[in-house]
């Protein structure tokens, strides 16, 4: 694909460090991008099987999920290379949310709620 | 004085504003959608037993649409990092892939949503329950389905993963109790599977039209300003990014489980 | 027209030009004038918020009295279903559903569309910038749409009152299933516009909280390190952690419940439901704990959200009138931060009577015990600062000082409410609303208060009438504690929350224990207080108006001689806050620095700079 010196920024063509930088994460993602599409299609013929019981479906899945998940927050997101502060806030943010669910999934269970007769 | 750090980053946290911004944003939005989560995991865990419906979804539809997303997120990062290398056209070339995928996405969305709206449940008198498609047969006087009579309503938690036709069923309307269709009101199921996927669908929206505004009327940016253009890439992407992963969550918890 | 010599200038440097009335006063990205914007609107709906509790306390006091004035235009209004006749004929009495309505949104106009907007969204937007040496907030554009959500949200809030079936009636915790069931043959209802208005001003509060944070963390001058921040910005910031992560689910949740109510969905109506005792015709399923769960784990936060600013504030405001340095202020800068984690982690103690169980009801009481104490740590710090200083005594320290007593009532009350077994008793009470009253009103409003009567200058550039301002303090101070104390009694007694008829229908008859004559006949010294908390804001209403021309001059930008950045700008702050970036060398509050000729080194003072000792000290 041609691209047309207009399009290039007034103020220069890109530093080629850049420019290198720039393909070899082409590669990564590319990478990444087929890892998720066989992800999917792991996903999907592992719930079709049975397994004896619904758990390991559920915790498969999970697993699955979180793997894709975490390929593209990683890769996509650039959070593998990402600033402390980012970290930070991010981690506050997964410990919240794992407490909210957590503890009001503990509060409501069945073994918890006291029965009133 | 103009304020600092809105292109180039900050030395000690190395970041620019935007940066910092969208992913504040973003971590509010995973205690949005993980409430939603959270709300999920409690209704079907309290949910008695037999009660939760399971293969109600279309996997196959599912599976295309995550596949969709995920090749629109290949094409959002390949065409920041086309941006990088300046070139410029490669990344108006791949990002309009991505809008693509984004209606192709909500396309499929809409079709599923209407799929349930033509779906009922109907009670009849003799106490069997029909349930299927409408059909365009339907008049005043009487309901056509395509689908089946079951003898109760346990007997409809089960969907089937491969769909063949089925047979018409045409019903006399003073033989119906009730009827209704598999709406957001039909159980907490549809409630939470609606609730979730309509939220997350207003998300890919949102996320395609800022996408594309960037993209087609604020292209001239580039010329101006080509770091700042390509920060806006990088920002809106990092949105694009994940509304791919909740969707990630979405299929195998919806559709799959 | 610019010759061209100068156009290429221009297009490098901003160029303002003079903004027209729309851009500069209503459209305007400007954090101060966004800033006032808040402030205002968030002065009007605190005055509506107070009136509403007004009618309330006429009718705890005087059950079944028609309301002078007032009752007439009330009915007019609201309609004979909500207002009706006394034993007289005289017409305006309110009816229990108004009574719940007002109740409801009472609580709502108050922390929602009052407090929060006035401590974070008023406060927060004019100084933070100032305080950290910043030109403006980092999205000077979102925060133009911040405020127009919380507008919105306020115009959605108080066209709820006018809509058949008025307001929303089911408390400002706007419980499932009631919340759903009430007034459910009305579409839509005051619960539909409740929830509408409260996603516009979460929106609000996600966006400020985004441009907050970004801004402290980006946007602080050279120099000006974490731990040299004012404790105002530590405040705002930790403030603005809070509003990010904890309102999203209540946003879930008023989406699930907007469902609830608008498409017959259940996911907050178990099964079996009976209304009136008719089935409900809806799937079921659904679990009235769970909105619980996602409202508290908002609803806790969300007082720390009420009270962090007004510490920031009392801190500034001490530290100036001491002329030292605040006592333990890296512990202040700790405990906020421990503050604002543990807030996450609490809020089911809101919930102790739901039949939880031990253990988990365990969790909670020991991290809301676990909480106190930050809070007992900011409280002393600010005790000890007063120790061995040299008090000067103005209007906005009168207001930091009742603050601290007055918070500290608040604060150590709620600690029987934390603990479950005392809970038992005092849930649901009358206890409970003087508690939380204490911590808000003489606690909060004082501190905003005092923030008014301390930036005053900095804005307007003349003070507030000194003799009012204490008359204000006085009489303000004098009947809040008039109000609330008295109800901390009734609520030991047992007296509940949300009765319209003050306890009557409870009151001990022939034999039969209940409310005594003496706790519910306290109803009317607390309303004939609340009337005259109302009468002494009226000096300061006039005061406020009035000072803005004809105000004692301020004899320069920095007339109370403070030593943070916000007072080192021109009165007012232009477009831009500062000429040239702005450097700092120390610390906030170098008060009283041994060797230095003034009592007070402001942050961006250079080096070596510092007036001899023949410089001439700063009047109050």
């Amino acid at each position: 694909m041609s691209d047309s010196h207009s399009s290039v920024a007034p103020t220069g063509p890109p530093d080629p460090r850049a420019i290198e930088e720039a393909r070899k994460h082409v590669r990564t993602y590319l990478i990444v991008g087929v890892a998720l599409l066989c992800g999917t299609l792991l996903t999907v013929w592992a719930s079709l099987i049975n397994f004896g019981s619904r758990e390991i479906n559920i915790a498969l899945a999970l697993l699955i999920a979180s793997t894709k998940g975490f390929l593209v927050a990683g890769f996509f997101m650039h959070l593998i290379s990402e600033k402390k502060m980012i970290y930070a806030v991010l981690s506050c943010t997964v410990f919240f949310f794992a407490a909210l669910m957590y503890l009001t999934i503990i509060s409501m269970s069945h073994g918890s709620i006291v029965q009133i007769r | 004085m103009e304020i600092p750090y809105a292109v180039k980053p900050r030395p000690d946290t190395g970041l620019y504003n935007a940066k910092l911004g969208i992913w504040l944003f973003l971590a509010s939005e995973v205690m949005l959608f993980g409430a939603l989560f959270s709300s999920y995991i409690l209704l079907r865990v309290n949910a008695e037993e037999g009660t939760w419906p399971h293969h109600w979804l279309n996997i196959w539809l599912g599976m295309t649409n995550t596949i969709v997303l995920i090749v629109s997120s290949v094409t959002v990062v390949l065409g920041w990092a086309s941006l990088k290398m300046g070139r410029f056209h490669r990344y108006k070339f791949y990002q309009g892939i991505t809008l693509l995928c984004a209606l192709v996405f909500l396309g499929i969305k809409s079709f599923e949503y209407r799929d349930k709206f033509m779906h009922y449940e109907v009670h009849l008198k003799d106490g069997r329950i029909a349930d299927g498609h409408l059909q365009p047969g339907t008049t005043k006087e009487k309901v056509v389905l395509e689908g089946r009579y079951v003898a109760s309503h346990a007997d409809l938690m089960e969907g089937k993963v491969h769909h063949e036709k089925e047979p018409i069923l045409e019903i006399p309307r003073d033989q119906i109790v009730s009827m209704e269709n598999y709406g957001p009101w039909h159980n907490t199921y549809t409630a939470i599977y609606f609730t979730l996927t309509g939220l997350h669908a207003l998300h890919v929206l949102g996320g395609a039209i800022v996408i594309f505004a960037i993209w087609g009327p604020l292209a001239r940016v580039w010329e101006l300003d080509p770091e700042r253009y390509t920060n806006r890439i990088e920002v809106s992407g990092l949105f694009w990014h994940f509304v791919d992963l909740v969707w990630i969550f979405l299929f195998p918890v919806l559709y799959l489980l | 027209m610019q010759p061209a010599a100068h156009t290429d200038a221009r297009a490098r440097a901003p160029h303002h030009a003079e903004p027209g009335f729309w851009r500069k006063y209503i459209f305007s990205t400007d954090h101060k004038v966004i800033g006032m914007q808040y402030g205002v609107t968030a002065l009007l709906f605190m005055f509506f918020g107070f009136c509403l509790m007004l009618m309330m306390r006429w009718q705890l006091a005087y059950p079944g009295r028609a309301i002078p004035v007032v009752g007439r235009l009330l009915a007019s209004v609201a309609g004979a279903d909500m207002v009706g006749k006394d034993a007289a004929g005289h017409v305006g009495v309110i009816m229990p559903d108004l009574y719940n309505s007002f109740g409801a949104m009472h609580g709502t106009v108050m922390v929602f569309l009052a407090i929060v907007p006035l401590a974070f969204g008023a406060f927060g937007n004019f100084v933070t910038p100032l305080q950290i040496g910043a030109p403006d907030m980092a999205f000077p554009r979102v925060n133009m749409v911040s405020y127009q959500f919380y507008f919105l949200g306020g115009v959605i809030m108080l066209a709820s009152f006018f809509i058949p079936g008025g307001a929303a009636q089911s408390g400002w915790t706007s419980y499932s299933p009631l919340a759903t069931v009430t007034a459910a043959g009305q579409h839509p209802n005051g619960q539909t516009f409740w929830i509408l208005g409260m996603v516009c001003l979460i929106n609000s509060s996600l966006l400020g909280a985004v441009n907050f944070i970004t801004t402290i963390i980006q946007l602080r001058a050279r120099g000006l390190n974490w731990m040299r921040l004012p404790f105002f910005v530590w405040a705002q910031f930790v403030t603005a952690f809070l509003l990010l992560l904890a309102f999203p689910p209540l946003e879930a949740a008023s989406v699930l419940q907007l469902m609830d109510n608008l498409l017959r969905t259940s996911f907050f109506l178990p099964t079996g439901l009976m209304v009136a005792g008719q089935a409900v015709h809806v799937s079921g399923g659904g679990s009235p704990l769970l909105w619980q769960h996602l409202f508290w784990f908002l609803g806790h936060p969300e007082v720390y959200v009420l009270i962090l600013p007004a510490m920031g504030i009392v801190t500034e405001i001490i530290a100036n009138n001491t002329r030292k340095p605040i006592w333990g202020y890296r512990s202040m800068v700790y405990s906020v931060m421990v503050i604002g984690f543990l807030s996450f982690i609490v809020w089911a103690h809101h919930m102790y009577l739901t039949g939880m169980g031990t253990r988990i009801a365990t969790f909670f009481q020991t991290t809301t015990m676990m909480i106190s104490i930050p809070s007992v740590i900011i409280l002393t710090a600010l005790f000890i600062s007063l120790w061995g200083a040299s008090i000067r005594i103005n209007t906005p320290m009168l207001f930091a000082l009742g603050f601290l007593p007055m918070f500290g009532i608040g604060g150590l009350t709620g600690l029987p409410l934390g603990f479950n077994a005392s809970d038992i008793q005092l849930h649901d009470t009358y206890y409970v609303i003087a508690h939380f009253h204490y911590i808000v009103a003489p606690g909060t409003i004082f501190a905003l208060f005092g923030g008014i009567y301390y930036w005053y200058p900095k804005i307007t550039g003349r003070f507030m009438n000194e003799f009012w301002g204490r008359v204000h303090f006085a009489l303000s101070f004098i009947f809040m504690n008039l109000i609330f104390m008295p109800m901390f009694v009734q609520g030991l007694e047992g007296m509940s929350r949300r009765m319209y008829d003050g306890g009557a229908t409870y009151a001990e008859s022939g034999g039969v224990v209940g409310l005594s004559k003496e706790i519910v006949g306290l109803n009317v010294p607390i309303s004939h207080a609340a009337f005259a908390l109302g009468l002494a804001q009226i000096p300061f209403i006039i005061n406020f108006f009035y000072s803005i021309r004809r105000g004692r001059k301020a004899d320069s930008d920095n007339p109370w001689g403070a030593t943070t950045l916000d007072w080192q700008t021109p009165t007012p702050p232009p477009h831009g806050n500062f000429e040239k970036p702005m450097e700092v060398f120390r610390g906030p509050y170098e008060y009283s620095v041994p060797g230095h000729g003034r009592d007070f080194t402001p942050q961006n003072e250079p080096e070596g700079q510092e007036p001899s000792l023949h410089g001439n000290p700063v009047r109050s």
